[in-house]
């Protein structure tokens, strides 16, 4: 089996906290893939790291767009040149822009796709005007995709909370990426937008995209992940199938704490 | 070698005053991460208080120390009226507001100040009375260090210690670091965040202040502009040891000081501010947490 | 009506505002032959200032809460000219444009080409800061290196105003990305202070290189633009630049208009809204700064020749830190990011103290005052702009 994406020995410390320490983990084609761990675990620290927000203290981050490719390294990378190269993502923390439309907040996603300069927008040239409207027709077509075509004109900060983690999602398919990385996607949605979450999930991943996801709710996880790996104070303490982390010791004490030895 | 010491002198004169402006511009950055632009206007008013108290003094027949004593208690009440009034008018609304937008509105209090004792005063420099007594213990020395010197020394040397102590040690020092550190929970327990950001700018525009008497005595002119040129030095002195430090307020206001005479000194009068400003954009272009500052990253 | 304890307020502060500025607005000393005299009507005048201004603060805010409470409700609608007079409209403003000149004196020309100097400066700078959310307080170092690039290089080479206009536009934009490619990762307001020390360096540099700049005493005899080499008497040429900074002005909306619609300046918006999601998105986050910054170099550059060209005479007095303030000051009326607001704030803040002279005293501390209220009372500037958003309906595509 061969990984779009490779993480060898990844470590993060800030000051004296070692918020990742050695994780390796593995992505593949077209398959979705779950990090949990508790709160503080370390799992935003590490998507964090990934798409180049943080730059790690040690290993090797290795990914490709495509298993024809050559892996290439992202270690040290800025976060825009990671997103080129195929690898896009959500916040745990809402990062819309807020002030900007839902239609807008896709069209930025497709920046880095698009090529226009300023040359370009000021003479508006024929190439120019047609990369616009496809900016404007592929954009739309996401929002149908993810559901929100009902509300292209109204400003992000407006929509209720769980088109935002919606529009956060389409913002980033926007980007084409091969892998898509949500942190805690469904946070604050009620039963009814968590479903329709898992469908959208599971479309993304039948439409060719990889999927890495870090989630709170255990029945969504169980639900959508092939294999999930669990953290805890920033190590990799499992790994395997829905089955097998939901028997696994090590987990159980991780989330029910100390006095479960007791 | 005298030569050397009169410029190693007239460095740590200089970085004395400007470590009691940049006291200021640190403490305030420290808590609510605003650069005052206006702190520089505050030592100048503090010095123009000082200037009007003392000739009015000096007309009704006072003695010396008596003018000393009042005209530098005026500068600064009215200095740490001025902070506190700055702070309530035009950065309090502004709290929740984009980070550019208290920024913006201390430029304009500072173009605001500026013009503001132009008009009701004189756009000419003003002399001012050296306020400081020659010492006649000092007379013996007096070929090596004046006495208004080593006044300014000591009296930022207290400072310093005063600061220290309250910040370090009482109740308000350590409320004034919980709010640095975390604005919502130190409200949460309990600490009136309101106040205590009051009394940080009234500390400060106390110590600017200061600061402004003790330079107007030594250079004996003062005119509505010295706050601008001023301010940005110490603002560099702040960010040169690392800006919401005070050791580094210190530190950094000192090396600038001493950047300042050495380079005047050696290389060349004419581009006095020129060392100042690039030693500042230098700075934030290679080491924006300057020497004692940590370089935090931001959490996502 | 106030109430009894908004007058309880305001007298409170009108008292705390007569012993703030007691020593400095009734004392008055004269230090050189140790007299000392009372203003006692200023004492009066600040306490019945500040009575009324708490008065009328506390009524604003009233108002402001009930207008927030009514939005609630109904939405304002928007002010739209209705098209049918758009058309009569234009042509009227462009007949006052262009008779304008020949109805006026010299004087008044001159005052109006100046004021559209300050229109072109300030959506320069509105680029950069209105749009891309960089507060730029040096801007005024790339005006200085556009008009030096012009007296300088017409004193030692005798190039002309044409031939040197996009030299000192590309001179401009070299030094904006020179000084922007180290200092646009700084946060916002290190940003601030960088742009402003750098603009101080350049204004002492000129000041005092006497031999490349001829330092305080600046630089005579700059002849204005030419036409095909037409020789044209003061009053024509006058008119002639007035024209030609008309052009400019047109120029300018035009491609910033076209500039802030476009990917671009959408990504522009996007950063000064989220940085860390911007580049999330692929967007390179020091490159499309450096764009707008550079951009922004450049137009003070072309401004620079212009201003050069205008007045044929430039010393480094003409590009002190305030003249930044003032394009700043211009840009947080109007509003930033808008095109209208702009032109109309440069105009208000340049044409009232020449018409008014009482108010040329007052002039900086407006200034001051200006920005300090803007940010509180209305940050979204006189004439909030408006950048185009897109509608947009399926079964016909945008609508802009
Ligand atoms: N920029 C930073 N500076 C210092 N410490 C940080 C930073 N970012 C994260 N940490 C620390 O690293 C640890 C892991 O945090 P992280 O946000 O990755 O946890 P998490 O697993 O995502 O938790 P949650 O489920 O609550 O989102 C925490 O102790 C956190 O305080
Ligand atoms: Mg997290």
């Amino acid at each position: 089996m061969a990984g779009l994406l490779e993480v060898k020995q990844l470590s993060m410390d800030f000051g004296g906290l070692r918020a990742l320490d050695r994780i390796d983990l593995q992505v593949n084609k077209a398959e979705i893939v779950a990090l949990i761990g508790p709160n503080g675990a370390g799992k935003s620290t590490f998507f964090n790291c990934l798409t180049g927000i943080y730059v790690p203290s040690s290993g090797d981050i290795y990914f490709s767009r495509s298993l024809n490719r050559e892996k290439e390294r992202l270690n040290g990378l800025k976060p825009d040149k990671i997103t080129r190269k195929g690898l896009a993502r959500t916040f745990q923390n809402i990062r819309l822009f807020s002030q900007m439309t839902v239609l807008e907040n896709v069209m930025i996603g497709r920046h880095c796709r698009t090529k226009t300069g300023i040359a370009g927008a000021v003479l508006q040239g024929r190439s120019s005007r047609l990369e616009e409207k496809q900016i404007v027709d592929d954009s739309y077509d996401i929002l149908i995709k993810v559901g929100l075509e009902n509300m292209v004109n109204d400003l992000a900060e407006n929509l209720p909370y769980g088109a935002q983690r919606r529009l956060e999602i389409a913002r980033a398919l926007a980007t084409e990426p091969a892998l898509l990385l949500l942190d805690e996607p469904a946070a604050g949605m009620n039963p009814r937008e968590t479903t329709e979450l898992n469908e959208l999930i599971t479309m993304i991943r039948d439409q060719g995209a990889a999927i890495l996801l870090i989630e709170h709710d255990m029945k969504l996880v169980m639900n959508l992940s092939d294999r999930i790996y669990v953290m805890d104070y920033g190590k990799k303490i499992a790994e395997g199938n829905a089955a097998e982390i939901r028997h696994n010791k090590l987990v159980i004490r991780a989330y029910l704490g100390e006095e479960f030895d007791a | 070698m005298d030569y050397f010491f009169e410029l190693f002198l007239g460095g740590m004169t200089r970085g004395s005053i400007y470590a009691l402006i940049a006291l200021g511009y640190t403490m305030v950055y420290g808590i609510i991460g605003l650069i005052n632009f206006a702190h520089g206007e505050i030592y100048m008013i503090g010095a123009f208080t000082a200037l009007i108290i003392a000739s009015v003094l000096a007309v009704a027949g006072m003695p010396d120390f008596a003018i000393l004593a009042l005209a530098t208690l005026a500068a600064i009440v009215y200095s740490a009226a001025y902070g506190f009034t700055i702070e309530k008018i035009a950065y309090r609304p502004l709290r929740s507001a984009p980070r550019l937008s208290p920024l913006i509105s201390a430029i304009g209090m500072s173009i605001f100040l500026q013009n503001y004792v132009l008009l009701a005063q004189t756009s000419d420099f003003m002399p001012f009375p050296s306020l400081i007594p020659d010492f006649t213990f000092m007379e013996p020395y007096a070929h090596i260090i004046g006495s208004s010197e080593i006044v300014i020394f000591g009296v930022t040397a207290l400072a310093m210690a005063f600061l220290t102590v309250l910040i370090k040690f009482t109740r308000i020092g350590k409320a004034m670091r919980a709010t640095a550190q975390d604005q919502k929970m130190a409200m949460l327990v309990g600490i009136n965040i309101n106040k205590i950001i009051s009394v940080t700018f009234v500390i400060g525009s106390s110590l600017a202040a200061l600061g402004g008497v003790l330079i107007a005595s030594y250079i004996g002119q003062i005119n509505f502009y010295i706050g601008f040129i001023a301010g940005i030095k110490a603002f560099t002195g702040a960010v040169l040891g690392g800006i919401g430090s005070i050791p580094g307020a210190v530190l950094g206001s000192f090396i600038l000081g001493w950047t300042e005479s050495f380079a005047t000194g050696y290389i060349s009068s004419d581009y006095e501010d020129v060392f100042a400003f690039s030693l500042l954009v230098l700075i934030l272009i290679f080491r924006p947490a300057g020497i004692l500052g940590r370089t935090e990253s931001k959490k996502v | 009506m106030p109430g009894f304890s908004e007058i309880k307020k305001a007298f409170l502060v009108s008292l705390w505002f007569i012993f703030l500025t007691f020593p400095l607005m009734v004392i008055r000393i004269n230090p050189y032959e140790n007299l000392v005299s009372y203003r006692w009507a200023n004492l009066f005048l600040v306490g019945g200032a500040t009575f009324f201004l708490s008065l009328l603060s506390d009524f604003y805010q009233l108002k402001k809460k009930e207008t927030a409470l009514n939005n609630i409700a109904r939405p304002r609608p928007k002010f739209h000219l209705h098209s049918r007079f758009k058309r009569p409209l234009a042509a009227l403003g462009g007949l006052l444009i262009i008779l304008f000149p020949f109805f006026f004196s010299s004087y008044q020309v001159n005052i109006m080409t100046t004021a559209l100097i300050y229109v072109v400066l300030g959506l320069g700078l509105n680029i950069v800061v209105g749009l891309a959310g960089l507060l730029d307080l040096g801007y005024v170092a790339f005006y200085a290196v556009g008009a030096y690039s012009y007296a300088l290089l017409n004193y030692h080479f005798g190039l002309g105003f044409w031939t040197v206009l996009p030299v000192g536009a590309g001179l401009g934009a070299l030094f904006g990305i020179l000084l922007g490619f180290p200092v646009l990762r700084l946060r916002g307001d290190y940003l601030a202070i960088v742009t402003l020390g750098f603009g101080e360096i350049i204004r002492l540099i000129l000041e005092n290189w006497n031999e490349f700049s001829f330092g305080p005493g600046g630089i005579a005899d700059i002849p204005r633009p030419s036409f095909f080499g037409l020789q044209m008497s003061l009053t024509v040429s006058t008119i002639y630049v007035y024209f030609l900074m008309i052009a400019f002005t047109f120029f300018t909306v035009f491609v910033v208009n076209r500039l802030q619609n476009s990917r671009i300046g959408r990504a522009w918006v996007a950063l000064r809204e989220d940085e860390i999601a911007c580049q999330a998105m692929g967007i390179d986050k020091t490159r499309t700064k450096l764009t707008a910054f550079a951009l922004g170099a450049t137009w003070a550059g072309m401004m620079g020749v212009m201003f050069a060209a205008k007045t044929t005479f430039i010393n480094p007095a003409s590009f002190t830190f305030l003249e930044s303030a003032i394009i700043l000051s211009i840009v947080v009326l109007g509003g930033m990011g808008s095109i209208a607001g702009v032109i109309i704030a440069a105009l208000i803040l340049i044409l009232l103290p020449e018409y008014f002279r009482a108010f040329a005293d007052y002039r900086m501390l407006l200034f001051g005052a200006t920005m300090v209220l803007m940010m509180i009372f209305r940050p979204q500037g006189i004439f909030p702009g408006h950048r185009q958003i897109y509608r947009f309906s399926p079964e016909r595509g945008v609508e802009k």
